[in-house]
């Protein structure tokens, strides 16, 4: 075993503990500190993939700005360090079961897959990089629909919220 | 002789010479030569801090007509050996109600943040912790962690002042991200490299004199993002007790005060590298030991620049920051982002194989008409706006005679 199996291993174990924990901690707060656990976990195997802008762009996005969300958000709702939330409620066993389907999906899918075995491909001057990925989003012929798609999105998702936000007067 | 032309990286090539000589497999020597790597950068950072709360204490004194430390030690250099002696004595103390867990990480999470910056400031030309071609963005992310170790702080602490100054923090820290980005992103664009070394080795002519806008922009968002005069409303003594670390006692308090020290170097450092040229200078490729020399040299007229803001300017308002933020430099960052997009692909159409002073020279006469348009529009509206009378009517309190006439004049 490498060092850098180790290290996936290792990492793999401690996002996967910290998701458990997300959904089974009473504390909501502290729900959402595993959530950053488990989401900083995910960004170290992306560097561990060599994809060293996915992992940045994850540590940004997902803890910078929407965890901080979350915890502001739950922070402000309740008084919630005292707060014993509960666990279940009536659809967990159809939660369950979806759980169940989802995962024997992915399993019988990824059984036949090829990429388990394949050894990744060395790094070189020609692999894609950010440049690359920049290029793509804005040719014609790679995915410029699905980037303005989201962009008019996002226009409209501020434009509502300056709305809500105005206030009447 | 290679030892003294490029120290560090000759220890480097000698250690890892010696490893290999050992008979371990290439992969195990590069993992230990990383671990070593974070050692030395870690206690780098950790221990320069001790050096840089002297330098900072001093020249506080300085600015406030005070001698500073000068007992312990030739010019009190020791004095901070003396504290952290003092401070490594102290009680820990655990209040009531705290999330102990939590509240043990936030100090450690706060240095951490600044620490991780110095993983990718390249110190010299063959000084650099790693190579990462997204370092810029780095940056960023990093900033974001330090602002998750102050709201978990106040948080943890189960105190109403702490968590007042977590709040504010937060609104404080996030806001500024925005146009601390934006600089960065012009930055990026006049490299035309995401990569820290890339943008280091662009910089024939410093990029301060290419985009003074976006310097002065970096600057001004990260003293916010810092946290200190004029921006220290987290910790604002005269109405938070002290924010987030409220609770905190002992060598947890010490571990905020070491990031912050840190953090404030940090700054100098940075912007010596995305604006000063980093560790570019006179003989710098030939003999690295001295690109070493101009780093400090530039980073710590930053961080004097910084102090010196920090000792001179009143606190601001928490209004008046996120005013300043959202309704100045975000549109400014905005517009500088585009423009400079635009000049820079017009020049470069125009003639590639542009002079790079050329190029400087158009972009600074850009940002010089930005930066007039926009105090234009600041003082336009400022002419609009009916100026605040103070509320209420002047009470009759005791003043200098020639003051009295101006107060009523203002009734």
């Amino acid at each position: 075993m490498t060092v850098m199996q180790i290290l996936f291993l290792l990492i793999g174990l401690v996002t996967l503990a910290a998701s458990v924990m997300v959904v089974s901690t009473r504390n909501m707060v502290r729900a959402a500190l595993y959530l950053i656990v488990t989401l900083f976990g995910v960004a170290v195997l992306y560097v561990l993939l060599n994809a060293g802008f996915f992992a940045v762009v994850q540590v940004v996005i997902y803890i910078g700005a929407i965890s901080i969300l979350f915890i502001f958000a739950v922070m402000l709702t309740r008084d919630v360090t005292g707060l014993q939330a509960a666990a279940f409620n009536r659809t967990w066993l159809l939660a369950a079961f979806l759980a169940l389907v989802l995962f024997g999906g992915l399993f019988l899918a990824l059984q036949g897959w090829s990429g388990f075995e394949t050894v990744p491909p060395a790094f070189t001057d020609d692999t894609p990089t950010i440049r690359d990925l920049g290029l793509a989003l804005v040719s014609p012929d790679g995915y410029v629909i699905p980037f303005e798609v989201a962009s008019v999105l996002l226009v409209a998702a501020m434009i509502g919220a300056i709305y809500v936000a105005w206030g009447r007067k | 002789m290679a030892f003294f032309v490029d120290p560090i990286g000759f220890i480097i090539f000698w250690l890892r010479g010696l490893l290999s000589g050992w008979g371990l497999a290439p992969g195990v020597v590069e993992f230990i030569m990383d671990a070593l790597g974070v050692i030395a950068i870690g206690s780098f950072g950790l221990g320069f801090t001790i050096f840089l709360i002297w330098v900072e204490r001093k020249i506080s004194a300085r600015i406030q007509g005070r001698i500073g430390p000068n007992r312990v030690g030739p010019y009190g250099l020791l004095q901070t050996f003396a504290d952290i002696i003092k401070i490594f004595t102290k009680e820990h103390i655990t209040p009531r109600g705290v999330d102990v867990a939590v509240y043990n990480l936030a100090p450690v999470l706060s240095v951490m943040a600044v620490l991780l910056l110095w993983a990718v400031i390249p110190l010299a030309s063959t000084v650099v912790g790693t190579e990462i071609n997204v370092g810029v963005l780095y940056i960023v992310a990093v900033g974001s962690l330090g602002t998750l170790a102050i709201l978990i702080a106040g948080w943890s602490s189960n105190n109403k002042f702490a968590l007042l100054g977590a709040f504010r923090t937060v609104a404080q820290m996030i806001s500024y991200e925005v146009p601390m980005v934006l600089s960065l992103l012009t930055v990026t664009l006049l490299a035309r490299s995401m990569s820290v070394t890339q943008v280091v080795a662009a910089q024939d002519v410093w990029f301060i004199l290419v985009s003074p806008l976006a310097f002065l922009i970096f600057l001004v968002s990260s003293q916010a993002e810092m946290g200190r005069a004029p921006f220290d409303l987290m910790e604002a003594e005269s109405e938070l007790v002290a924010g987030y670390q409220t609770e905190y006692s002992g060598l947890k308090f010490g571990m905020f005060f070491v990031g912050e020290f840190l953090h404030s170097f940090t700054v100098g450092a940075l912007v010596t590298t995305l604006f000063l040229g980093g560790w570019r200078g006179p003989g710098a490729e030939q003999y690295p030991i001295l690109g070493i020399f101009w780093f400090f040299l530039k980073s710590f007229v930053i961080y004097f620049i910084t102090l010196w803001l920090r000792f001179s300017l009143p606190r601001l308002r928490i209004d008046h920051i996120l005013d300043y933020n959202w309704k100045y430099l975000v549109p400014l960052g905005l517009m500088l982002v585009v423009l400079t997009a635009v000049l820079d692909k017009w020049l470069f159409m125009v003639n590639p194989a542009i002079n790079p002073w050329l190029r400087a020279l158009a972009q600074l006469a850009m940002n010089a008409g930005l930066f007039l348009f926009a105090n234009f529009l600041v003082e336009t509206r400022n002419r609009r706006k009916p100026l605040r009378q103070p509320v209420g009517a002047p009470r009759p309190v005791a003043r200098p005679p020639e003051k009295a006439s101006i107060t009523e004049k203002a009734a």
